[in-house]
C-alpha cells in the first residue's frame, strides 16, 4: 500500500510543503509546515533503508512508466543511507531553525526562507533517490538554485557576492554535468543509469565515453567542492544564515559525493575507473592537497564560520580519499565519513550559530572567554572539534580508522602517516578556538552572553551525543557503509 | 581531403565547441557581472545544441506513426532541452536578481571594484 510509494513521497512531500510555505504569510506558520514535513521524511527514509536492508534494491516506476523508458527511482542500501542522512539532518535542524531564523531573517521573508529550504531539501533527496541521469540534473538545479537563494539571505552584504560566485561556479559545474550526460546519451541512447551501465559494456574506451567521464567528474567535483574546485565554498558558508550553513555543510556536498560514486561505480564500473584510468591517483593527490592545504588555511582564519568552512574542504578530502584508496575498507571509510562529518559539522555550525544568536559575531576575538557564559555551547564545540581531529571515542575516529586500514591494505604506510599528520593540523585550528573560548578573559560582548534557548540547545546536544555515540556503536554507520562499499565495488545498482 | 570532409561533416560539433569555449571564456575573462551571466547563458546554450543536433536524423520525420514514413527523428532530446531551457532561464533570472541587489549594496557591478571595496573594511 503506502509503503510501496515511499520513494515518490520522499521527494513529493517537501516539494508540496515548499509550495504551501510560499503561500503562507506568517513565518511561524511556514515553520510549522516545514517542521511537519521534515519530521515525516526521516521516517520514510528509514522505512526505505529497512526495505532495502531486508529485501534488496527497490525499483519504483514514477508515474507508472516502465523503466528504462520512464523515470525510475531506484533505492539500494547506499542511497537509502544517504537519504537517511539528509532527512535526519533536515529534521534535527528544524527545531533549531525557528529562533535562529527569527533572529537573522526579516519577518516578511521568513515564510519564503522555509519554502526555499524545503525546495533545497527536495532537490537533494531527489538527486539521491533517482535512477535517471537527466532527472538527477533537474534535481541538482532545484537544490542549487535554492541554495543560492538561501545563501543570499545572509545579513552581511558579502552574502550576495558569495551567492553570485557560487551561482557562476555551480552553473558551470551543472552544465559540465549535462554535457557529460549528453555525451553518454548520444552513445547509449538511454538516460536510465542502470540501463546505461549495461549498454556501456564494450564501448568504455571510446573517446566520447571517456570525455563524458571527464565532464561528469569535473562537474560533480565542482558541486562537492573537491580541492581545487572549492573556492566557492568558504564564502558561501561564512556569510549564509546560520541555519542554512548548518544544513548545507551537512548535506549538499555529501549528496554530490554520492552522485560521483554512483557514476564511478554503478555506471562506468570499477574496471574503467581504476584499471584503465589514473582516477585513483588524481583523487589521491587532490585529496591529500585538500587535507593539508585547506586545513592550513583554516588555522589562519579570524572568522570562525569561515574556519569551519575551510575545515569542511579538508574533511571532504578524507571522503574522496576513500575513492582513491579503492579497496572495500577504504571506500567504506569514505562513505562512513560522509555520515560522521555531516553530524560533527552540523553540531559545530549549530554551536557557532547559537553563539552568533547571543553575541552577533563569530570572530575569534569576540569569542574570547565565552565558555564562562555559555559552557554547554562551548563544550559542544570541544566535542565536535575532537571529532574533526579524529580522537578515539568520537565518530571521526571511526572514519579515519577505516581509511587508515584501507591504506594499509594497499601497503600505503606513508598515507597512514599523512592522515595522522593532517589530523595534527586539525588539532591546531580546533585547539586555537577552544583555547580562546575557555582560557581567555571574556571579551566585552562575551560577558553579556548566555546559553541559547532550549529549542536551539537540544538539537545541538543531540548531534553532539550522536558524535560520541557513533564513535562506539557503528552498526548504523560503518556496517551500512561496509554494505554500500561492497555493493559499489561489485558494480551493483 | 578526407580530413577536410570529416571536419565539414561534423560542422554541428564545431559550432557547439565554439559557443561552449567562447561562453566559458567570457565568464572567466570579464569582471562585469552582467557580462559574466551573458557568457554563462551562451555556455548553457551550446549544450542545448549538443543534445538537439544528434536527435535529428537526415530524412527523418517527427515520430508520428504513418505508413508513408519509416525513418523518425528522436523527440526525446527536445523534451530534455525544454527542461534545460527552463532551468537556464531560472538560473539567469536568479543571477540577474542577485546582480541588482549587489548593485544596491555595493554601488557597482564590477568585480574588481567590489573586491577593492571589501578590502577597505
Amino acid at each position: 500500500m503506502i509503503s510501496a510509494h515511499l520513494p515518490a513521497l520522499q521527494v513529493v512531500l517537501p516539494l508540496l510543503g515548499a509550495v504551501v510555505c510560499a503561500f503562507l504569510k506568517r513565518g511561524s506558520w511556514a515553520w510549522l509546515v516545514a517542521l511537519a514535513v521534515s519530521l515525516v521524511l526521516p521516517a520514510i527514509a528509514l522505512g526505505l533503508l529497512y526495505q532495502t536492508y531486508e529485501g534488496g534494491t527497490i525499483s519504483y516506476a514514477l508515474g507508472g512508466w516502465r523503466p528504462p523508458f520512464g523515470i525510475e527511482y531506484r533505492v539500494d542500501i547506499f542511497n537509502a543511507f544517504v537519504l537517511v542522512l539528509v532527512s535526519v539532518i533536515g529534521a534535527v535542524i528544524m527545531p533549531y531553525a525557528k529562533r535562529s531564523v527569527e533572529h537573522e531573517i526579516p519577518e516578511d521573508k521568513q515564510a519564503w526562507f522555509y519554502a526555499i529550504y524545503l525546495l533545497c531539501l527536495c532537490g537533494l533527496l531527489g538527486i539521491a533517490i533517482t535512477g535517471d541521469a537527466f532527472n538527477a540534473f533537474v534535481f541538482m538545479e532545484i537544490s542549487s538554485l535554492a541554495t543560492y537563494a538561501l545563501i543570499a539571505m545572509g545579513r552581511d552584504r558579502r552574502a550576495l557576492l558569495a551567492a553570485y560566485q557560487y551561482l557562476i561556479m555551480g552553473t558551470i559545474g551543472a552544465t559540465f554535468y549535462v554535457i557529460g550526460v549528453g555525451l553518454l546519451y548520444s552513445m547509449t541512447g538511454t538516460l536510465n543509469l542502470a540501463d546505461m551501465a549495461n549498454r556501456l559494456a564494450g564501448i568504455e574506451d571510446s573517446r566520447a565515453v571517456l570525455a563524458a567521464l571527464a565532464f561528469l567528474t569535473v562537474g560533480i567535483s565542482l558541486k562537492l567542492a573537491l580541492f581545487p574546485l572549492h573556492v566557492w565554498l568558504p564564502n558561501a558558508y561564512a556569510y549564509a544564515p546560520s541555519m542554512a550553513t548548518v544544513f548545507l555543510s551537512a548535506t549538499a556536498t555529501k549528496v554530490a559525493v554520492y552522485l560521483l560514486l554512483r557514476y564511478f561505480f554503478s555506471v562506468f564500473g570499477v574496471s574503467v575507473i581504476y584499471a584503465d584510468l589514473p582516477v585513483s591517483w588524481i583523487f589521491l593527490v587532490l585529496s591529500i592537497a585538500a587535507m593539508f592545504g585547506a586545513s592550513l588555511v583554516a588555522v589562519f582564519q579570524a572568522n570562525i564560520k569561515r574556519m569551519l568552512a575551510y575545515s569542511s574542504v579538508a574533511q571532504i578530502g578524507y571522503i574522496t580519499l576513500g575513492i582513491a584508496i579503492a579497496n572495500k575498507t577504504g571506500l567504506a571509510g569514505g562513505i562512513v565519513h560522509l555520515f560522521n562529518h555531516a553530524i560533527m559539522k552540523a553540531a559545530l555550525f549549530m554551536a557557532l550559530g547559537s553563539i552568533f544568536f547571543r553575541i552577533g559575531s563569530v570572530r575569534i576575538e569576540d569569542l574570547a572567554g565565552i565558555a564562562k557564559r555559555m559552557p554547554v555551547t562551548a563544550g559542544v564545540f570541544v566535542v565536535g572539534g575532537l571529532g574533526l581531529i579524529g580522537v578515539p571515542g568520537t565518530a571521526g575516529f571511526i572514519s579515519k580508522w577505516y581509511l587508515g586500514l584501507g591504506a594499509i591494505e594497499n601497503g600505503w604506510w606513508w598515507l597512514l602517516m599523512l592522515i595522522v599528520l593532517s589530523s595534527a593540523i586539525a588539532v591546531l585550528y580546533v585547539g586555537r578556538v577552544v583555547e580562546v573560548m575557555w582560557f581567555r578573559e571574556p571579551s566585552p560582548v562575551a560577558k553579556k552572553a548566555e546559553e541559547p534557548p532550549l529549542s536551539m540547545l537540544l538539537p545541538t546536544l543531540l548531534l553532539t551525543f550522536a558524535t560520541i555515540y557513533f564513535g562506539f556503536d557503528t552498526f548504523l554507520t560503518a556496517h551500512m557503509a561496509d554494505l554500500a562499499a561492497q555493493l559499489l565495488l561489485t558494480g551493483g545498482r | 581531403m578526407n580530413l577536410l570532409q570529416e571536419i565539414i561533416a561534423h560542422y554541428n560539433h564545431w559550432i557547439i565547441i565554439f559557443l561552449m569555449v567562447s561562453g566559458l571564456y567570457i565568464v572567466v575573462a570579464h569582471g562585469n557581472m552582467i557580462k559574466k551571466l551573458v557568457g554563462l547563458s551562451l555556455f548553457q546554450t551550446s549544450v542545448y545544441l549538443l543534445y538537439l543536433s544528434p536527435g535529428k536524423i537526415l530524412g527523418g520525420t517527427p515520430p508520428i506513426l504513418s505508413d508513408q514514413f519509416t525513418v523518425y527523428s528522436n523527440p526525446l532530446p527536445h523534451v530534455l532541452i525544454l527542461t534545460a531551457i527552463v532551468v537556464g532561464v531560472a538560473t539567469i533570472a536568479l543571477g540577474l536578481a542577485l546582480v541588482v541587489r549587489i548593485n544596491e549594496a555595493f554601488g557597482t557591478i564590477e568585480e574588481d571594484e567590489i573586491f577593492a571595496e571589501d578590502e577597505d573594511e
